[in-house]
């Protein structure tokens, strides 16, 4: 059983607290990813799992044991970094095999553990190498095969795809998940990629300044985001936000009056709020839809054709917003069009940067990603 | 990866003309080594009868090879020790710094800085009173002392420019601070630890005011040797730069071997 648990972990550098009590549940087999802007502290989080950086309070706890003082090597974990940090003095195999040779384990043995981590990553023909002979993406393959010859319970990835060029990242995305259905392991991502985080995780943590924002599953985060930061931070292209007023407020429903004046309904709860409160509100822009009757109206000042679909950045009176539409939209640069929004789909934010309950649940954010496969069948049985 | 190469041949002139400048002693020690007394003092001259008499009589007043070997053993003693205390201390400071790091290193500086005679006197009673005067082994000691600084320092830009994560990595597949130093730390700077060795056997050797304020006959190293021949009898110009030219055979022989590992480290940090 490789869980993980965070108990309110504190790290403090010199005298800035960089991680502010984090408390997080990561269960069996799970792929957690963290994810937030650079300097957010997930690195820091991620490097005191590992047992590289001391907690300066708080446990840490891997399948139930607090293992703070534990060494690295011992808690049962492997990590692949960033740079890859793969040994340049070494051939891929002596790479792959250097924790088995520190663990005294026999050679016939370990060259039958290499050979089998090599399988599965089609490294077969390239164990006879140095790391300085091969590319990215083959030394990609090569620091996780390492941590995959360890067989931990965990797998702890920094940043794993950042040195890769775009179309490499897409196809290690997917190897990385198919990796995870194959391994049956607890794996932990770093990223600051919402995409990445998007399309790998069970779970996503995102962090802004040391402190969680929200933990939820990738369909939770992006239709029910917990408030204004996140709501910003998950989605591409990025939410749209607007200044609004309350006009009316209850736990049924709250009216906003928008900038241009008119008035509309949004599904959320605002029984905590009054008519008057200044709010913000958040459409994402898939859900504005180019509509004669809408709301809306503003001048296109550039439109992005991707083919499938189009982006359109329309100057209303007051911000400029991006609206995502299908690839057969026919407007050019300088149309006035007119667009709204379905009420379902906006989000509504008070003051405090905090969300306000929406009134229905998006049916998808309780789907997992794959079947969870702890009952069905066992981690691979190799001490 | 090659830059473009504009002609200059001035440059290459002007090179040669500096290393002639620089070499031109060395140059002219080396002629003298085959000239007779009388024709060392005369006139100087490009052009004279080569002969082996300087070197013959050298030898039959001291005994070259055992001070070569105590030059040797000296040096490569001294090295080894230096080495074998730096580089767990740049290890911890490269790797685990703390607020006083660059302090200490500093002050390990500050004491290159003191000239040597100033401590003469308690260096000298104190290996008097340890017995250590004209031994081997004092002389190891005195020079791992001097060139420690500088082979910390050495080792501590080297290693603080090695990847942290390599060292990480060896620690996540179960290194212990031993085998990190010695499995990963030490094979991937080996350019860097060579090129520091190099330069700390240069140094010993080439060491004079310890070898001859610490050392009479026993324990001298070739710069007694050197410096025996400027005696109270006269100078001997002959007989010194033959004495000259054998003290520094070996190490120049040695430097020029050497010279693709010692360049190629001291460039370690340039072309990564």
């Amino acid at each position: 059983m490789a869980t993980l648990e965070l108990k309110n972990v504190v790290k403090t550098f010199d005298k800035t607290q960089v991680i502010q009590g984090v408390d997080l549940e990561v269960n069996d087999r799970e792929f957690v990813v963290f994810v937030g802007p650079s300097g957010c502290g997930k690195s820091t989080l991620l490097r005191m799992i590992a047992g590289l950086e001391s907690a300066t309070s708080g446990d840490i706890l891997i399948g139930g044991e607090r293992v703070n003082e534990v060494a690295p090597a011992d808690r049962d974990l492997a990590m692949v970094f960033q740079s890859y940090a793969l040994y340049p003095h070494m051939t891929v195999a002596d790479n792959m095999g250097f924790s088995l040779r520190l663990a005294k384990v026999p050679k016939e043995e370990r060259r039958r553990k290499v050979e089998e981590a090599a399988e599965i990553l089609q490294l077969g023909p390239l164990l006879d190498r140095k790391p300085k002979a091969l590319s990215g993406g083959q030394r990609q393959r090569v620091a996780i095969g390492r941590a995959i010859v360890r067989n931990p319970g965990i797998f702890l990835f920094d940043e794993p795809l950042s040195n890769l060029d775009a179309a490499l990242r897409v196809k290690m995305r997917v190897e990385l998940a198919r990796l995870h259905d194959e391994l049956d392991a607890t794996m932990i991502y770093v990223t600051h990629d919402q995409i990445e985080a998007m399309t790998m995780a069970d779970k996503i943590v995102v962090l802004q300044d040391g402190i969680v924002e929200q933990i939820g599953s990738p369909m939770e985060l992006y239709h029910h985001p917990r408030n204004y930061f996140v709501a910003g931070f998950i989605g591409s292209p990025k939410m749209n936000f607007l200044s609004v007023e309350a006009v009316a407020c209850s736990a049924s429903g709250v009216t906003v009056r928008l900038p241009n004046g008119t008035e509309c309904d949004v599904a959320v709860d605002g029984s905590a709020h009054q008519a008057g409160a200044p709010l913000t509100l958040g459409i994402r822009p898939e859900h504005l839809v180019l509509d004669e009757q809408g709301l809306l109206a503003g001048e296109v000042q550039v439109i992005e054709r991707l083919g499938g679909m189009t982006s359109l950045h329309i100057q209303t009176a007051d911000e400029l917003l991006t609206l995502v539409a299908d690839g057969e939209v026919t407007h050019r640069v300088h149309d006035q069009v007119c667009f709204g929004f379905p009420p379902t789909r906006a989000h509504l934010f008070g003051q405090d940067g905090m969300a306000l309950a929406s009134l229905h649940r998006h049916p998808l954010t309780e789907v997992q990603r794959q079947e969870n496969s702890a009952s069905t069948h066992g981690r691979s049985q190799t001490p | 990866m090659s830059t473009v190469q504009t002609k200059r041949p001035w440059v290459g002139v002007l090179a040669w003309l500096v290393a002639l400048v620089i070499f031109f002693p060395i140059f002219w020690m080396l002629m003298t080594g085959f000239k007779t007394e009388a024709d060392a003092v005369a006139t100087p001259s490009l052009f004279f009868t080569p002969t082996l008499e300087s070197y013959v009589e050298v030898q039959g007043r001291a005994d070259y090879p055992k001070h070569a070997l105590n030059s040797i053993v000296v040096s490569f003693g001294s090295t080894l020790f230096a080495l074998l205390l730096a580089i767990p201390a740049a290890y911890s400071m490269a790797f685990l710094p703390t607020k006083r790091t660059k302090g200490t290193l500093l002050w390990m500086l500050s004491t290159k800085m003191l000239p040597p005679v100033g401590v003469l006197m308690p260096i000298y009673l104190l290996s008097r009173d340890l017995g250590l005067l004209d031994t081997r082994t004092g002389l190891i000691i005195i020079y791992t002392m001097m060139n420690l600084p500088i082979v910390v320092w050495m080792l501590y830009t080297f290693f603080k420019d090695l990847p942290r994560d390599i060292l990480e990595a060896g620690r996540m597949d179960g290194a212990s601070t031993f085998q990190e130093v010695t499995l990963l730390l030490m094979p991937l700077s080996l350019p860097g630890i060579a090129s520091t060795g190099l330069l700390s056997i240069i140094l010993s050797w080439n060491e004079a005011f310890w070898s001859l304020n610490l050392t009479a006959s026993n324990a001298a190293p070739l710069t007694a040797y050197i410096a025996s021949f400027s005696s109270p009898e006269g100078l001997f110009w002959a007989k010194l730069s033959a004495a000259s030219t054998m003290a520094i055979a070996p190490i120049l022989i040695f430097g020029w071997m050497t010279q693709k590992q010692m360049v190629r480290g001291l460039t370690f940090g340039a072309v990564k």
